[in-house]
């Protein structure tokens, strides 16, 4: 709570500068369109003309929020929550291909990390591409992926979790690799003198010492699949999520629509993050460790 | 099946001299030679099981077309290198990290900042920043400009909180002995502080690289002119051309690890005092 001043303060100077800026980028529009109506305008007329455009350069916060309200809470009221023109259909569908890739990236990264931790070829093979493959932007693939899936009859929500699969996978088999190999040697002859199996050690052992690590790994890995799904989103044709709003929006220059869809992505991110480390809390608590 | 035979040939072959490699000490030689024979194994066994299985050449060409394509295209290829990643991301990367560093030290002078901004640059950095990628497209035009703002407003972020992190990472034994040399507030940050942040400002570092390339590519998805990785990539995709797609790949990987061992190299060569980097020699 000590931070909460400071933080307040940076966020509220990130709306002056946000309204600041509305009315720098829309003023050449609204000075435009008084030249042509022959009127001339007061300065009040002009910061209330560029905080009210219908498609301004930059919307001001209350025009994003409003849209937003527009499109959830509003919907939501009239009882059409999951109407294709609401936010939260479209947030729907991109959490729900976030949610598929983020499992399935976790359960490819930590089957990975055991592999590599138990087998020393695969250390050697395996470990230096997976590194290697972060390099690489992986992104540019995502349109490419989704079109090839689409022709041998794979579409809708798995190639999109692909994407994010293939975004996630990464930090969860660094992180599993560092947490199931940070028993000390102490620790492991330990186990050793008790005659513990190889399975034993592991699921006694290096699993639970491993789990601090991987909760860090999975806020990252979550972050990386809703990229990986709104990016997904894209070449699809912008049928529905919020990549899609992105499209949809800057296709037809709808700036307040790509903005509310952009809050609405930062927000899910927020609150997908935000509830792994509630995740994290509670277990680590429970196994003693925070 | 004579070529399914073979792939699994190549595949038994590559398993068994790696591990007859992996048993032995670890070397240079063997730390090198086998990940790269994994990487062949693996190339050798796409090509069998494309020609194998009859598998569609627009649906996944095979090593040998995709090179074929690459040598065929070199001129294209490089033009869509040039507008993508020196013009994009470089010059983005270049802006992005500057302001990111200069914003840092800025921050620094002032605790109070610093604690709000802090939170607020973590949050930032793991929020889909990729999505201004439209905005910044209508805001810059088509060209190369919109794309390195995308690529500046995607490492700003990761690069900020690594450099106030790294600019705290002295104790306050090493500042006190500052402060007994009379060294006054510039000395300090120039002599103790920036050093000791190294470690960390390349960590902000490399991260963005690949994170530079990855802006710059997804930005062209949203409107480029008739040049660029990104726009090859989505209209080649339209085009069910497929091993252009794949030659643009290896340019983005290349172009990709080759950023990033640069920025590794660099690092090397400023931080061989610290301990992660002298445990290697």
């Amino acid at each position: 709570m000590r931070n909460l001043l400071p933080v307040l303060t940076v966020v509220a100077a990130i709306f002056v500068i946000w309204y600041a800026g509305a009315v720098g980028l829309n003023a050449a529009w609204a000075k435009d369109k008084a030249e042509r109506a022959g009127v001339t305008l007061t300065f009040k007329e002009l910061v209330a003309d560029t905080w009210s455009q219908d498609k301004p350069k930059l919307p001001a916060p209350h025009q994003v929020g409003a849209e937003i309200w527009k499109t959830t809470g509003a919907m939501v009221a009239k009882g059409r929550a999951f109407s294709k023109r609401s936010l939260i259909y479209h947030s729907w569908v991109t959490f729900s291909s976030t949610a598929l890739g983020f499992v399935l990236g976790t359960a490819l990264g930590t089957l990975l990390a055991i592999g590599i931790v138990y087998n020393r070829t695969m250390d050697m093979s395996v470990m230096p591409w997976v590194i290697a493959s972060q390099t690489i932007p992986i992104l540019a693939i995502a349109p490419m992926i989704i079109v090839v899936l689409n022709a041998v009859g794979i579409s809708g929500l798995l190639p999109k979790a692909m994407i994010s699969m293939y975004l996630s996978f990464f930090p969860v088999v660094v992180g599993m690799v560092k947490g199931l190999r940070s028993p000390s040697r102490m620790q492991l002859d330990q186990m050793r003198t008790w005659y513990a199996s190889p399975a034993q050690t592991f699921w006694r052992l290096r699993l639970p010492s491993s789990m601090p690590y991987l909760f860090t790994s999975l806020k990252i890995a979550m972050a990386a699949s809703l990229v990986g799904a709104i990016v997904g989103e894209l070449p699809t044709g912008a049928v529905a999520g919020l990549g899609a709003r992105l499209l949809a929006g800057s296709y037809y220059g709808q700036t307040i629509q790509i903005w509310s869809a952009l809050i609405m992505a930062a927000a899910l991110a927020a609150v997908l993050v935000g509830l792994i480390g509630l995740l994290q809390r509670i277990t680590l608590k429970r196994m003693g460790m925070a | 099946m004579g070529w399914l035979a073979a792939g699994l040939a190549a595949w038994a072959i590559g398993w068994w001299i790696n591990t007859q490699l992996a048993q032995r000490p670890k070397t240079r030689a063997t730390g090198l030679a086998v990940p790269v024979l994994f990487g062949v194994t693996l190339i050798v066994m796409w090509e069998c099981v494309v020609h194998g299985l009859k598998i569609s050449p627009v649906l996944l060409p095979p090593p040998s077309m995709i090179a074929k394509t690459f040598a065929a295209s070199t001129t294209i290829l490089w033009g869509d290198f040039v507008q993508t990643a020196i013009k994009g991301a470089l010059t983005g990367y270049v802006i992005g990290c500057g302001a990111a560093f200069l914003m840092a030290i800025a921050v620094d002078r002032f605790p109070f900042l610093k604690r709000g901004l802090l939170p607020v640059g973590n949050f930032a950095a793991a929020l889909p920043i990729i999505g201004m990628a439209p905005i910044m497209v209508m805001w810059f035009d088509f060209g190369w400009e919109s794309k390195a703002a995308v690529v500046v407003v995607m490492v700003f972020f990761p690069m900020l909180v690594n450099t106030v992190q790294g600019l705290e990472d002295t104790d306050a034994m090493q500042r006190d002995l500052m402060r007994t040399y009379a060294a006054g507030y510039w000395k300090t940050l120039l002599k103790l502080r920036l050093p000791a942040a190294m470690p960390f400002i390349f960590n902000g570092l490399k991260i963005a690289t690949t994170l530079a390339l990855i802006g710059a590519i997804i930005a062209e998805f949203f409107g480029s002119p008739i040049k660029g990785m990104g726009f090859r990539i989505s209209t080649s995709v339209g085009q069910l051309a497929l091993d252009l797609v794949w030659a643009e790949i290896v340019v983005a990987a290349i172009a990709g690890s080759a950023f990033y061992g640069a920025v590794a190299l660099l690092e090397k060569a400023m931080t061989f005092w610290h301990p992660s980097q002298r445990a290697r020699l």
